[in-house]
């Protein structure tokens, strides 16, 4: 009772407690901040934490570019760090007050997106792949034909994560093109395979950790955190890397300009670049880290886990997604139009 | 004519079909709260009897926070958008056409015009730069916001309760030398009461639903409920929420038994 | 026909009242809802910036750009057919979320209103009850009730109705379900607010005279509570054309109506201004049906001037 009391004392004098001392206004991604994580940082260094949640990229650059909302963090997807920066809506970080810069693993310091991390650092990445249930198709998994040319075991079975740009990069891929492409040709050929798989499909959904765990989805275009945590709960469910071509993301955190709290943001920052903290974040999301040294922190069951480790021969199939240029993007949402007309 | 065992208001196949639209709409929710004591980690498969989302919901202080400010907004919003609207629909029945009254009618319908996301885009534009005018970041946005599409909600069922409601009643009160706000307090208002209280339901539960909007006017450290949900779609619900409405459901028939057995006894 | 100074002053001060009486809403719905929609007409007539939000230059491509699109591997225009099939799958599943709602609602609100008078309160309570559970957990055990291992299959299943479990997830019939059930009360609250004050001893009349059940439903009922039916059918039709969270939840996301199609400009798309248009365009759309309907409903109605 007490604690309801205190939430809805804290929830009146929201606003005014906004730009206290001691307090920090992440806005983050849904269920994608350890809560475990928060409590440890709010006992070590007395900053309360309000996390608010996003949905998208796009709503989230929407209302900082809007302003006057109150955020400090902000958790952007790579193809969006560039995009938040050319518009001035972050702050060049200064390192002198991030001691930890240093941790960030050599593989994700002079990412294309972020040259040197000078305005963001590693939250968390992952791929999108594909979760097969091995007790409906004992074939291969690691390909896009998984879903794209559906085998028919797995025919009406098949679900594809709502993502836009995430759907027609792998149709993409696996028509041989590069997404961002301009390409008619590659374009008109991705729409067809598009058009002739859709049939094949049960739905357009996400939840998938649930559904493929309980086989009410036997394959699914989705993220390998989530099939990893499918995969915990049934045994059947295996990750692939689609050898035509998988995506990589990466979330990053990074200061806004209008930031009240920046004190406390740097404070944090510095916070999650700690291993055994970047770890914790891992370990309630299951995603990896960008943090070098986090691996001994880590739970057990995602040291080795197939679907954070991606194997040597996999590597060089995997992308990160680039900003595409108007064109091409209005391409892309032609094709998605078509395909959900 | 009317005998025994004949009911002039008995129309066929009514009951039955209300009997079909009550357990519909209890279905669902009834699986809801079964799901609420599931044990397993999921919200489709069954693990055994268990209080663990009770406790997790417990145990979790922004789910709270959520589902407090959710409350907060809907009855401040459906209280503001029921007092306006019982004005409205005063003023715009039973005095005439005059003109301007097509004009007041299409105003208060209009947020159910357009779909949400497109007053969520427009809210968001005029109110950030209010915001970063004023440096006011409080609740005020998503009251406000919730009253406006709330308006029509309440308005409809008012209006069509006062259409074709008998003046006589009112025209003798006057007789009586009743002022209009006599007037207006014991005769009008007891006779609108069904369509203020329907409005009123239907506004607080409209309030409480929705998510675009508030996804685009919330400030730092403002979700609510269902903004809070939307956020956990991409990364699969957990049944905490599951435990909170059965939570709020179980409040509300409580207040409802309550508010039921007092009026029981004064009559 | 000539008024009296006193008649032309009375009329004069209800019409006054009137405005004075509707300013509130009216003040409200300018600055939160039709003011700021001034913005989305503007935005409407501008250029999409490169990764969502506007450049200020003016264009009519976003208008232009709802019937016809540049066919992408031609280069040429083309009637926009994937548009039109998502305007008129709306629109079709509204009207029929509308009438099952009615022929549900209906029987439901004259239900409610025929209860002793102390019990009406209750039953209304009931009917609002399941709204108090949020949209999204409410379509999520929808969900749950008509999956192939839900309670629905399983009862008929049992009942010996069916062999297997039909497939209703993922389909029309799920999304026209999950609709209906939404908008429900919607639709019974303004019917029964509409019947409740209807005088019974009409029907009795109608007995009296010889007419049967339906006669008395069809002549007498219907017309008297008319505008409740006016007013529910707006409040469930309008808001299921811009219906978001049932049509991906429970069609499975594979079909768009116009709410995911609008909401995909002013998210992934980043065709802010086409958003903008589309959004114009169903406001014009059903600001010329509700109008219309109005017109209608207003001169068979019983007006008690």
């Amino acid at each position: 009772m007490k604690r309801l009391i205190t939430a809805t004392a804290l929830l009146l004098a929201s606003s005014s407690l906004a730009s206290a001392e001691g307090v920090l206004n992440l806005y983050n991604w849904g269920n994608y901040t350890s809560p475990e994580l928060l409590a440890k940082f709010e006992k070590d260094t007395g900053i309360k934490v309000s996390v608010t949640d996003y949905d998208s990229n796009t709503t989230a650059l929407a209302k900082i570019e809007a302003g006057g909302a109150g955020f400090d963090l902000v958790v952007p997807s790579a193809n969006y760090v560039g995009i938040f920066r050319d518009k001035g809506l972050l702050t060049e970080l200064d390192l002198s007050k991030l001691p930890n810069h240093k941790n960030i693993a050599a593989d994700w310091m002079d990412v294309d997106w972020d040259p040197g991390r000078a305005y963001s650092v590693p939250w968390l990445w992952g791929s999108t792949g594909v979760g097969v249930n091995t007790s409906v198709y004992k074939g291969d998994i690691n390909t896009s034909a998984i879903w794209l040319d559906v085998p028919d075991e797995l025919k009406g079975k098949v679900n594809v994560t709502p993502e836009m740009n995430d759907v027609v990069a792998l149709a993409t891929m696996y028509a041989g093109g590069e997404f961002c492409t301009e390409d008619v040709e590659v374009l008109k050929k991705t729409r067809d395979i598009l058009m002739a798989a859709k049939p094949h499909w049960m739905s357009m959904d996400y939840g998938m950790e649930d559904k493929m765990a309980t086989n009410d989805v036997a394959a699914s275009v989705y993220w390998n955190g989530a099939i990893l945590r499918a995969r915990l709960k049934n045994p059947d469910v295996a990750y692939g890397y689609p050898k035509e071509g998988f995506i990589l993301w990466m979330d990053s955190i990074a200061l806004l300009k209008d930031a009240q709290n920046v004190e406390n943001a740097y404070t944090f920052i510095n916070y999650i670049l700690e291993p055994e903290h970047a770890a914790m974040l891992s370990a309630f999301a299951r995603y990896s880290n960008g943090v070098a040294g986090s691996e001994e922190f880590m739970p057990e069951d995602m040291k080795d886990a197939p679907e954070v480790v991606v194997p040597e021969e996999f590597k060089a199939a995997g992308h990160f997604l680039p900003a595409c240029s108007p064109k091409a993007q209005e391409y892309i949402t032609a094709i998605w139009t078509e395909l959900q007309k | 004519m009317a005998s025994k065992g004949f009911d002039a208001t008995s129309l066929p196949g009514f009951t039955a079909i209300a009997a079909i639209a009550f357990i519909a709409l209890y279905a669902p929710i009834i699986t809801l709260v079964g799901y609420s004591f599931n044990g397993a980690n999921s919200i489709s498969s069954w693990g055994g009897f268990s209080f663990r989302w009770y406790e997790a919901a417990w145990a979790n202080a922004t789910v709270q926070e959520a589902t407090i400010r959710s409350l907060v907004i809907a009855a401040s919003a459906s209280l503001i958008a029921t007092t306006a609207a019982t004005m409205a629909a005063l003023g715009t029945t039973r005095r005439g056409s005059f003109g301007g009254q097509t004009f007041i009618y299409v105003m208060i319908n209009q947020p159910l015009m357009v779909p949400e996301i497109v007053t969520a885009v427009a809210l968001l534009i005029v109110f950030a730069s209010v915001k970063v005018a004023t440096g006011y970041t409080g609740l005020g946005y998503l009251i406000l916001a919730h009253a406006a599409f709330c308006i029509p909600f309440a308005y409809l069922p008012i209006r069509a309760r006062l259409e074709g409601m008998d003046l006589s009643l009112e025209t003798a009160a006057a007789d009586l030398y009743a002022n209009p706000w006599q007037t207006f307090r014991h005769v009008t208002l007891p006779l609108v009461l069904p369509g203020i209280i329907a409005g009123a339901m239907l506004a607080f539960v409209i309030s409480l639903d929705d998510v675009v909007i508030t996804e685009f006017v919330k400030s730092a450290g403002q979700d609510t409920l269902p903004t809070y949900m939307l956020g956990q779609l991409r990364r699969g619900v957990t049944p905490e929420v599951n435990a909170i409405s059965t939570v709020l459901l179980g409040l509300t028939v409580l207040l409802l038994t309550v508010f039921f057995l007092l009026t029981r006894k004064r009559d | 026909m000539s008024m009296s100074a006193g008649e032309e002053a009375a009329k004069r001060r209800r019409v006054r009242d009137g405005w004075l009486l509707s300013a509130p809403a009216l003040l409200l719905l300018t600055l939160a809802a039709a003011g700021p929609l001034l913005v989305v007409l503007v935005y409407s007539f501008l250029t999409p910036g490169q990764y969502g939000g506007v450049v200020w230059e003016f264009s009519t491509d976003a208008w232009v750009g709802i019937l016809f699109t540049r066919d992408i591997f031609t280069e040429t225009m083309q009637l926009a057919d994937a548009h039109l099939a998502i305007f008129w799958r709306s629109v079709r599943l509204s009207l029929l979320t509308t009438l099952i709602t009615f022929a549900v609602g209906f029987p439901t609100a004259w239900f409610i209103a025929t209860r002793p008078p102390k019990a009406r309160a209750l039953w209304l309570f009931l009917i609002t009850i399941p709204f108090w559970t949020n949209l999204l957990i409410r379509t999520f055990a929808i969900n749950e009730v008509i999956r192939n291992e839900g309670i629905l299959n399983s009862v008929l299943m049992a009942a010996g109705i069916i062999a297997t479990p039909i497939q209703i997830l993922y389909t029309d019939t799920a999304v026209l379900i999950g609709m209906a059930y939404v908008y429900l009360p919607l639709m019974v609250l303004p019917l029964f607010a509409a019947i409740d004050r209807f005088d019974m001893r009409l029907l009795e009349a109608g007995y009296d005279l010889y007419a049967n059940r339906w006669q008395v439903l069809r002549r007498i009922v219907l017309p008297i509570v008319k505008p409740g039916i006016v007013a529910g059918s707006i409040l469930v039709f309008v808001p299921s054309l811009g219906a978001y969270v049932t049509p991906r939840v429970l069609g499975g996301g594979k079909q768009m109506m116009i709410g995911n199609f609008i909401e995909l400009q002013f998210g992934q798309g980043r065709n802010w201004p086409l958003g903008a248009s589309l959004s114009m365009l169903l406001l014009l759309i059903v600001l010329a049906a509700l109008l219309v309907y109005v017109r209608a409903a207003g001169k068979g109605g019983a007006h008690g001037q």
